[in-house]
């Protein structure tokens, strides 16, 4: 592998020709060092530093962008509807009516489901690899989970529709509803078609489950070594360690991690939108089929009948883009607290 | 009491990875079959008619990224330049954490955006502005990569170059942004793995296209796009179709994951030297 060398790149031909004191901002770039004239460097560096500073700037920049042209287009809809577009459940395009109530519930109920299958799983596999796990499982198993957020929702989705949709309709459903008679309950009752919001909440969880399992690794990483073995010291099991120790001190980065995962379940978009079943409904069963704020959007907006329809659906996007702002700023507050450095 | 919660977490563990073990799986089972040579050769066939390809949508997908890189990576890799060499600013922290939020911005929400402020304005789909949208996701990432790579490199590097008359915009480009390229190369390939199967962000910009197109200004096809049409087709031979590109958009997105680690493995064996 070549590592940079100085020398190559001050005796490149060019550099010898080029006059050096004459031409301050054109010639400085490449001639010697030696013979560069102040000024030429400090425009130089002044002109690389604004460079950078303007790089710097497209971020704010675009997320302000986003959040203006986002809330500009949806804001005819929200200013008809008022505070009646978030809790009321009429959606009718042909009518002209739109309240997104049933998308609102369904993003958090599907966010929940997935949040309370994938939490104790990452977190116990998290633990497990920061504490536990012989080195030469470590690494490799970090990188399969890892690899769970690497494959496309749309494949997830698809995976879905063939794989999970009939398991849950022949097997899991009715196992769910009959032999636990969990039917008596108004969350399992009903026909089971498959697509439903019990479908999407499942595969979002194993959707979100690397992100709380990376954070989650992270931050009991970063809980000093001191801490474990002074727990050990005062004779406590490796598993008090964990929970009176370790855990303790990573609390807040672990909490951060759960809310990141929220944040992802929260607009996840491609695999719900193929397995809820697209129905304006509010169903307290987990059967039904539903709607989510993403999977909405994602269904009707290159069918949107009319200007108040568009209008609608870009204030969801608008309603998910404020909900996801907020609860990944609370993460990211979070894991930083803990001192977890990234993801 | 401690046994058992430490065999739990090795039972948790095992079961992170169950769900990747059944997709990946399912996928070949399904996806191989369908797979051939033509798939990568010709066009998708019409309804009814079995086999044909998706040759449209893997170079449309290969434009995108093109796209996408043009927009990311000049952006990314200068906005984490300043956030390594100005890091403790205020307005540091302020990009740094919008940055971060940036990347959790739901895919769908960068795809309404881009339709309202690239599409509608223009009046026609277009490949340059799904190229946008998902080149707008790849900024934060490859921002915190380059800006976490460009902080490894050690200080003294920096003094030298300067000692020896480099001006500090050459000792940050030549020095440092060298010294730190292995890790900003795995940071842009994960970058590139992660939107080159976005499809949200795409369904409004690039819209997909039956036909083979290279223009930038047409919509154009993409394999995530190509994979959930057909996937929700009620077709059976489309749906074969779907299986082979997923499996040919995983292996995609793996062989650019499994390379990244081993530009980090190298770029660490050199540091160590």
């Amino acid at each position: 592998m070549q590592t940079p060398s100085l020398p190559a790149t001050v005796t490149t031909p060019e550099s010898r020709t080029l006059p050096t004191l004459a031409t301050p901002l054109a010639g400085s770039p490449a001639a010697p060092p030696s013979r560069v004239s102040i000024e030429g460097t400090v425009v130089a560096d002044r002109v690389y530093r604004a460079a950078i500073f303007g790089f710097a700037l497209c971020v704010p920049i675009l997320l302000l962008l986003i959040f203006v042209e986002v809330g500009v287009a949806g804001w005819p809809a929200l200013r008809q509807f008022g505070f009646g577009f978030l809790t009321s459940s009429t959606w009718d395009p042909v009518a002209g009516q739109f309240g997104a109530a049933p998308a609102i519930a369904g993003t958090i109920i599907t966010s929940i489901i997935a949040l309370v299958i994938a939490t104790p799983l990452a977190l116990g596999g998290a633990i497990f690899l920061s504490d536990f796990a012989p080195s030469w499982v470590r690494q490799p198993l970090a990188f399969l989970i890892d690899l769970l957020a690497a494959v496309p929702s749309v494949v997830y989705g698809l995976w879905g529709v063939f794989f999970l949709l009939p398991l849950l309709r022949e097997d899991v459903m009715p196992f769910l509803r009959d032999t636990l008679h969990l039917g008596a309950t108004p969350f399992f009752r009903g026909p089971a078609y498959g697509p439903s919001v019990l479908a999407a909440g499942l595969i979002l969880s194993i959707m979100v489950l690397p992100y709380i399992a990376a954070v989650s690794r992270e931050v009991l990483m970063a809980v000093p070594r001191s801490q474990r073995e002074a727990a050990l010291a005062l004779g406590a099991t490796r598993w008090e360690t964990i929970t009176g120790a370790v855990i303790p001190f990573a609390r807040s980065g672990i909490i951060g991690g759960v809310i990141l995962g929220l944040g992802r379940a929260l607009g996840e978009t491609m695999a719900v939108t193929m397995v809820i079943g697209n129905r304006h409904e509010l169903s307290a069963s987990l059967f039904a089929p539903g709607y989510t704020m993403a999977s909405l959007i994602a269904n009707e907006f290159s069918e949107a009948t009319n200007d108040v329809h568009l209008s609608a659906l870009m204030a969801v996007g608008f309603v998910l883009l404020l909900i996801t702002l907020v609860v990944n700023g609370i993460a990211r507050w979070l894991v930083w607290q803990t001192g977890g450095s990234r993801s | 009491m401690s046994y058992v919660m430490v065999a739990l977490t090795v039972v948790a563990a095992g079961l992170a990875i169950v769900p990747l073990v059944a997709i990946l799986g399912y996928l070949i089972k399904q996806g191989a079959g369908a797979l051939s040579l033509e798939f990568f050769t010709s066009m998708p066939k019409p309804v009814g008619e079995a086999g044909g390809g998706m040759v449209n949508a893997i170079l449309g997908t290969l434009i995108l990224i093109g796209i996408a890189s043009s927009v990311g990576l000049p952006i990314g890799i200068g906005a984490g330049l300043y956030l390594a060499e100005r890091g403790g600013t205020r307005l540091a922290n302020l990009v740094r954490f919008l940055a971060d939020v940036l990347n959790g911005l739901p895919s769908i929400v960068m795809g309404i955006f881009a339709w309202e402020f690239l599409v509608r304005p223009i009046g026609h789909f277009s490949a340059l502005a799904g190229g946008a949208a998902i080149g707008a996701m790849m900024i934060p990432l490859v921002t915190r990569t380059t800006e976490e790579m460009v902080r490894t490199v050690p200080q003294s590097l920096r003094e030298a170059a300067l000692a020896l008359g480099f001006p500090r915009w050459r000792t940050s480009l030549q020095i440092v942004l060298r010294t730190a390229l292995g890790g900003i190369v795995t940071g842009v390939l994960v970058a590139v793995a992660r939107v080159a199967g976005e499809t949200a962000p795409l369904l409004f910009t690039a819209f997909g296209n039956q036909f083979f197109s290279t223009k930038l200004t047409q919509p154009i096809a993409a394999l995530p796009l190509q994979v959930f049409v057909y996937a929700i087709s009620p077709y059976d031979e489309w749906h074969a179709q779907a299986w082979a590109g997923a499996l040919v958009l995983i292996a995609l997105i793996l062989i650019i994951s499994v390379i990244s680690r081993f530009v980090v493995r190298s770029k660490h064996g050199r540091a160590n030297d």
